[in-house]
């Protein structure tokens, strides 16, 4: 029982070229890519990057115990193969696929492209993070981490690799790109910030589904992070907790990008599979806040560990999917919402049964690691605050700060919040820039509790976290580089000088590969047939 | 009200008293958000309305 996990954090952006409003952004998503690829090649050692591989992928496995046939699945759902800027929907080539097995072409890295026009779309990056198109949006999907504020802080870095990019593709002529961590642009479009959390094979799904319901439903109150408008195209001038609340229809369900489900069924691991699941939760917000990111993977994980010990609440709600959007539209907080049998509860006294849980069970198994005392402390004190009253949690909570924000700036001028400026300042709250984020403006003041300073959030742009695989990933890639010539969660490929054949490293296990287990490799220097020989002998 | 009263009133109030911290809090933040607002048209974007509608998506995740 604890609040530590292996988790990873993936994160969407959205992209605009403003010189150019029509830009297609697909190809503004490459350029951001690119120009980190470009980047990557321009400075050498310190922030290395890869292809990634696609062998290992298998999105349309349901964690129920089935599988959807490819051509019954939404094109958007094809997420093992690596796409294109042919086409709108994505055509799929071989090229990648090819360097699955053993016949990709040896030398075929990322430093020998042979083609100027071969843009890089998707890639593994020195800090055992993966960057990326994904549809219409750049993606950057953290390093595997196993504490909540490691999660913090590589999803932190995944901003600044956002930045670095699109500052590279700017200077390669791509234009001003701005780059925005939110969910939604209020014209009937959601993109998503997943969480990804390791699980035992053997706790069962139905059990997830029944104790992460309520709490998935609840969470929001300490992570929302706020949005003026309701509906997919955001009508009216109303503030509500979520940005993604009202992008949801489904209680369970394997698709992501359309009829989305509070939990979604996704049985792709990337580990073994015999041991593990991968829990995909698709239903978060994204955050810029470093409080409520650490409180949105924090409880998760204590959540998850008490449903795996069989001591989560029984609270079954009536209508998961109403209860969401009701809880959303609602920034007093008062709104309760019915249980199956007629009771009904707030979002604060659900997540307090959860914490009580927690409690309970963390005192009798004396789970006492630093970790999980933070979080169970900061738990209670953001519901007790949210419970006296929720706009005092302003320096922890993403929406009450923006909220908090947008209230002064309507009382100042005596509008209302169906100013322009205030749509502009919901959307700007997000913007990636650091002199013209509003959260980062606020930040800068001293207005948001803050974990890490830039320094060390520009640090874990360039290296790994020590104790997973994503050390070995992270590490292999600034050191080895030009013989990589491929890479995913769970597999390295490597081209040798003078072999014939691809040598695949494979990393089933998440929490192999650590500093503690492989760090000596790095330690010594050695040239890379002695590397490769050496990590063999690690299987 | 000076860059220094905003200071010295931080201060004053930032006494270690547990039960008090609360109120500490939200009085340094509705001064720091007026710093915020005093500065924000040179902060945000020109013409919100034009900036707002261009601001369009494709689907994702």
């Amino acid at each position: 029982m604890s609040a530590r996990r292996l988790v990873g954090l993936e994160t969407e952006y959205g992209i605009i070229r403003p010189s150019m409003p029509k830009a297609n952004s697909t190809v503004l998503s490459a350029q951001i890519v690119d120009g980190y690829a470009q980047l990557v090649r321009d400075t050498g050692s310190a922030t290395r990057a890869a292809r990634w591989d696609y062998a290992d992928e298998s999105p349309l496995n349901d964690a129920r115990g089935h599988s959807v046939p490819r051509e019954e699945a939404h094109p958007s759902q094809l997420t093992d193969s690596e796409p294109t800027l042919e086409s709108e929907n994505q055509v799929w080539t071989a090229e990648s696929i090819a360097l699955d097995g053993n016949d990709a072409r040896v030398g075929a890295t990322l430093y020998q492209e042979n083609d100027a026009t071969d843009v890089v779309m998707n890639m593994v990056l020195g800090n055992g993070a993966r960057l990326y198109v994904d549809h219409a949006h750049p993606e950057y999907s953290s390093p595997e981490v196993t504490s909540p504020r490691d999660a913090v802080l590589w999803d932190q870095a995944g901003d600044q690799v956002m930045r670095r990019a699109a500052a590279s593709a700017a200077s390669l002529g791509s234009g001003e790109l701005l780059l925005y961590k939110n969910n939604t642009d209020n014209k009937s479009v959601s993109y998503g910030s997943h969480e990804n959390y390791l699980i035992p094979r053997d706790v069962q799904f139905s059990r997830l589904v029944d104790g992460l319901t309520a709490f998935f439903v609840t969470r929001q109150i300490f992570c929302g992070a706020g949005r003026v408008g309701r509906g997919m195209l955001g009508r009216g001038a109303e503030f509500q907790i979520s940005q993604r609340a009202d992008f949801f229809e489904a209680e369970v369900g394997l698709e992501t990008t359309v009829n989305r489900p509070i939990i979604n069924t996704r049985d792709e691991p990337h580990a073994n599979w015999d041991k593990y699941r991968r829990l995909h939760v698709i239903i978060g917000d994204a955050n810029l806040g470093q409080i409520s990111t650490l409180l949105r993977v924090g409880t998760t994980n204590l959540v998850l560990s008490l449903i795996e010990a069989g001591m989560s609440p029984k609270l079954e709600l009536a209508d998961p999917v109403s209860a969401l959007q009701q809880i959303s539209h609602d920034p007093t907080l008062q709104t309760s919402v019915p249980l199956h049998g007629g009771r009904r509860m707030t979002a604060i006294e659900i997540q307090r049964s959860y914490l009580e849980a927690a409690e309970t069970y963390c005192a009798q198994r004396g789970a006492t690691d630093p970790d999980t005392s933070e979080i169970l402390q900061r738990w209670r004190a953001i519901l007790d605050t949210l419970e006296q009253d929720p706009m005092q949690a302003a320096g922890q909570v993403d929406w009450v700060a923006k909220y908090s924000l947008m209230k002064s700036f309507t009382e100042r001028h005596g509008v209302g919040l169906d100013d322009p400026r205030i749509a502009l300042m919901d959307l700007q709250w997000a913007d990636l820039r650091l002199d013209k984020g509003l959260y980062y403006r606020m930040a800068a003041r001293g207005l948001m509790e803050t974990l890490f300073s830039q320094e060390e959030i520009n640090a874990a742009a360039d290296n790994p976290p020590h104790d997973t695989r994503a050390y070995l990933r992270g590490m292999t890639l600034q050191r080895y580089a030009p013989y990589v010539v491929a890479a995913n969660w769970d597999a390295l490929s490597f081209s040798v000088p003078g072999a014939r054949k691809i040598s695949r490293f494979h990393m089933p296990e998440p929490l192999a590969g650590s500093r503690a287990q492989v760090g000596e490799l790095f330690d010594a220097q050695l040239e890379i047939n002695e590397f490769i020989d050496q990590l063999a002998q690690h299987r | 009200m000076t860059q220094e009263n905003f200071s010295a009133r931080r201060e004053n109030q930032a006494q270690p008293v547990e039960a008090e911290q609360v109120q500490v809090n939200t009085a340094g933040t509705s001064a720091g958000v007026d710093d915020l607002l005093d500065e924000i048209d040179s902060v945000l974007e020109s013409n919100a309305e034009e900036f707002v509608r261009g601001f369009i998506q494709k689907g994702g995740q």
